[in-house]
């Protein structure tokens, strides 16, 4: 079986902790697996993108333009800016929630969520687009954006293990004290696309 | 057991599963990870790990202990290698007796680098062989196999990973226990330990007779490997440009010959004569510089083939930047005379653009803005070094006029001083930075009288890299408590006759204290002191702004730009980012902005 998985969203939003907990547990399903992610300090606020290839073999890290089964957008622009990188059909279940660069603020580029949105509603095949950082926030943090699309992801019957187990790998990953929040984020991210 | 590791932790494990004994290393993106995950191992598995304070002092450190038998690792990044030049050389005719591996990360693109150098072709330079991993599994069996390799060569050798290997992940096995001790020969004293220049000219003789052994070492070699296809034309692929190929391919519906290449230098030239052999055509893909191709068509003339060879020369194969999938893809439809179908354009929305920025409270950024306070209505130029700081260019701070490499702040800034004798010049560096060449300068800058103002961003740690130790702190890299190096004192021990220490969050303090540094005649030095935010264990609430005291004069976002605070319908707004540092509340004309956020 093969999957490749784009993770885009802002540095800071646990982007790359989404991945590792996506790779572990297929690799622990004995599917054998790569990540590419961006890595440092210095991606903080900065426009990030993460790939899990399940089943790829002898290809590389990098997904090619056009391969992506699936992406998940944890910001609103950072989800159109990886619509190249999805094949048609492809899943996409995207945070419609915001985050206003500085560049913005300084009026060096605009940032216009209609259009972004009337984007992806035309461009995308399979869409889930709900507000994420506000179920996250509900959990207990912004910062469990990350856990909320994993369950949404979980919901979808894409991946190639069950999403208990995937949820078994992110508490195992989760450092104890932030645990039950993350398991919330998830819960609420599943309820999102109307699972369980 | 499996464990998904990315190629630098995959690197760490190979070291281990080698017995390595001692690790020393300067960290650096995309290299940094090699050393961390050595560091946090050391002590359960009994090995010793050390930041050094530059690469220059890493390589030493472990050399000499590979002069007494040890099994030693030295990690960097490949403009880390530069400041290492000078023993490497000469090491290389000095030779090794313990295995010594240089773990050094290149960083096509670039990244997070300030050039593309090659480390390759650092490695034919000094005449040392070189491996180059396609991705972490490789790159683990490289990392233990790199040693035997030096230790019957008797030379150092280079594993030369990119950021692709460094930086992805792979299911890779790994024995995950501790391995028996090695032991060491110990240092045995002779004439072969001092490089006279006798010595050299008879160690020049017995390394260039190394390259052929090398070679012939090699010729054989797990690293470079042949996937059988069809037709008179193939391809040869260096390190991770291999698994671009295998893709492209396969996404062509191709079958043709491919040669990957592990051990770029010395080039296995019997390996590859075979390969040729059945080939008309040949394609070089790798990234960087031609290395590969240099030496096949050297090859090629010197065995008379006639054989086409395509690649950078003809400008197939770019030269700069990363190669990926899609890139190859084309390169080898131009190379087979293909005609791709047309890319089918996607009109995207205008999307704004997203530099990395200083996080919202960091500190840096309130050093930054006190000195362009403290320097405003001057034509002051404003020196800066390698680290998160050299963000501080970008607007709205425009704090920072010249970027060369590691501790050129101080030094660019003397020589900018001299020939603008009327301008202030104002050198801001990490306290990391500070120790690793920004010392020197500092010296030569009282020495020689100049009038600078030295900026020592101190945060407490390497943060740009991950949060490595450095000499002024009371942690070494292995966890363990040691005397911290003073920088004020130390700069005053260097003659500077100016010297403040204050925290850059206090605003009017550090204002202070920037004016007096910058009024004094001659060498000042001020240690901006607050430690990194992203350390900050215990969170302030956001700041709020107060609306009905706000009189929208846009001050904390045109002048800050911090990512925590943007512009909303009723002006400016602070959002959950926020850690409190306080610094917009201090410059808001209108005392608009208050405490009283919620921790999230």
């Amino acid at each position: 079986m093969r999957l490749d998985i784009v993770i885009a969203g802002v540095g800071g939003q646990g982007n790359v902790l989404a991945s590792r907990i996506l790779a572990r547990a297929a690799m622990e399903v004995g599917l054998p697996v790569r990540t590419s992610e961006v890595i440092g300090m210095a991606q903080r606020e900065g426009a990030v993108m993460s790939q899990v290839r399940m089943g790829a073999g002898d290809y590389s890290a990098l997904i090619p333009n056009g391969q992506a089964d699936v992406l998940l957008g944890l910001e609103l622009a950072e989800t159109v800016r990886a619509v190249t990188k999805l094949k048609k059909g492809a899943v996409v279940i995207a945070n419609s929630a915001t985050i206003y660069p500085v560049s913005v603020s300084l009026g060096f580029s605009s940032y216009h969520p209609e259009q972004l949105t009337a984007f992806l509603k035309e461009r995308t095949d399979s869409l889930y687009l709900f507000d994420a950082t506000s179920l996250a926030n509900q959990a207990g943090t912004y910062k469990a954006t990350n856990m909320v699309m994993l369950g949404a992801l979980s919901v979808l019957d894409l991946l190639p293990y069950s999403a208990d187990h995937l949820r078994a790998v992110m508490e195992d990953v989760i450092p104890p004290r932030l645990r039950e929040m993350n398991l919330t984020a998830f819960a609420l991210g599943r309820q999102a696309v109307g699972g369980a | 057991m499996k464990k998904l590791l990315m190629g630098n932790e995959a690197i760490a494990y190979g070291a281990l599963e080698a017995g390595v004994q001692v690790v020393t290393g300067y960290p650096g993106t995309p290299s940094s990870e090699i050393f961390t995950t050595l560091a946090s191992l050391a002590k359960e598995r009994g090995f010793y790990a050390e930041w050094s304070v530059n690469e220059k002092v890493a390589l030493e450190v472990a050399a000499g202990a590979a002069y007494a038998g040890a099994r030693a690792m030295v990690t960097m990044k490949q403009v880390g290698l530069n400041v290492a030049a000078d023993p490497l050389m000469t090491l290389a005719y000095i030779g090794v007796k313990g295995g010594l591996v240089l773990a050094v990360a290149d960083d096509p693109g670039p990244h997070s680098s300030q050039n593309e150098q090659d480390t390759r072709k650092f490695a034919q330079f000094a005449k040392l062989p070189v491996l180059d991993p396609a991705d972490p599994r490789e790159a683990k069996e490289m990392a233990r196999e790199a040693f035997r390799l030096s230790e019957e060569l008797g030379l150092p050798v280079i594993l030369r990973p990119t950021t692709r290997t460094c930086h992805v992940c792979q299911d890779v096995e790994v024995v995950d226990k501790t391995l028996p001790s090695r032991g060491h020969t110990g240092f045995q004293k002779g004439p072969e330990w001092v490089i006279f220049p006798s010595l050299a000219a008879q160690r020049h003789i017995w390394l260039n007779q190394q390259q052929e052994k090398a070679r012939e070492m090699l010729e054989t070699s797990p690293f470079n490997t042949v996937s059988p296809g069809t037709g008179r034309q193939g391809i040869i692929a260096g390190g991770v440009a291999y698994h671009y190929v295998k893709e492209a391919l396969a996404l062509l519906g191709l079958n043709l010959p491919v040669l990957k290449i592990g051990t770029p230098y010395p080039l296995p030239v019997n390996l590859v004569l075979r390969f040729l052999d059945q080939l008309d055509r040949v394609l070089v893909v790798e990234e960087q510089e031609p290395v590969l191709e240099d030496q096949l068509i050297k090859l090629v003339w010197q065995h008379r083939r006639p054989l086409v060879v395509k690649g950078k020369y003809n400008h197939l194969v770019p030269r700069e930047g990363e190669l990926d999938t899609d890139k190859v893809k084309g390169i080898l439809a131009k190379f087979l005379r293909i005609d791709l179908p047309p890319e089918e354009a996607m009109s995207q929305p205008p999307l704004p653009v997203r530099p990395p920025v200083l996080c919202a409270g960091c500190p840096h950024r309130a050093s930054f803005y006190v000195f362009k306070q403290a320097a405003a209505g001057s034509d002051a130029i404003f020196t800066g070094d390698i680290g998160c700081y050299t963000l501080g260019n970008m607007a709205p701070l425009h704090a920072v006029d010249t970027c060369l490499c590691m501790g050129a702040s101080i030094t660019i800034g003397s020589g900018l001083q001299l020939a603008e004798k009327e301008r202030r010049v104002i050198a801001f560096l990490g306290d990391s930075t500070f120790f690793h060449t920004g010392l020197p300068g500092l010296i030569n800058a009282v020495h020689n009288g100049s009038k600078i103002t030295v900026v020592v961003l101190d945060n407490r740690t390497t943060a740009m890299t991950g949060h490595q130790s450095h000499p002024g702190l009371n942690r070494n890299a292995a966890g363990e408590p040691v005397q911290p190096l003073d920088i004020a004192k130390l700069a005053e021990a260097c003659g500077v006759p100016l010297v403040k220490v204050v925290d850059p969050l206090d605003y009017q303090a550090a204002l202070a204290a920037a004016r007096e540094a910058l009024e004094f005649n001659g060498v000042s030095l001020v240690v901006m002191r607050k430690e990194c935010v992203a350390l900050v264990k215990e969170r302030k609430a956001p700041r709020t702004i107060d609306a009905a005291k706000c009189i929208h004069c846009g001050l904390c976002i045109e002048e800050l730009g911090c990512p925590a605070i943007s512009r909303g319908e009723q002006g400016p707004v602070i959002g959950a980012t926020c850690t409190g540092c306080d610094l917009c509340r201090q410059i808001c004309p209108c005392e608009a902005i208050t405490e009283g956020g919620v921790i999230r």
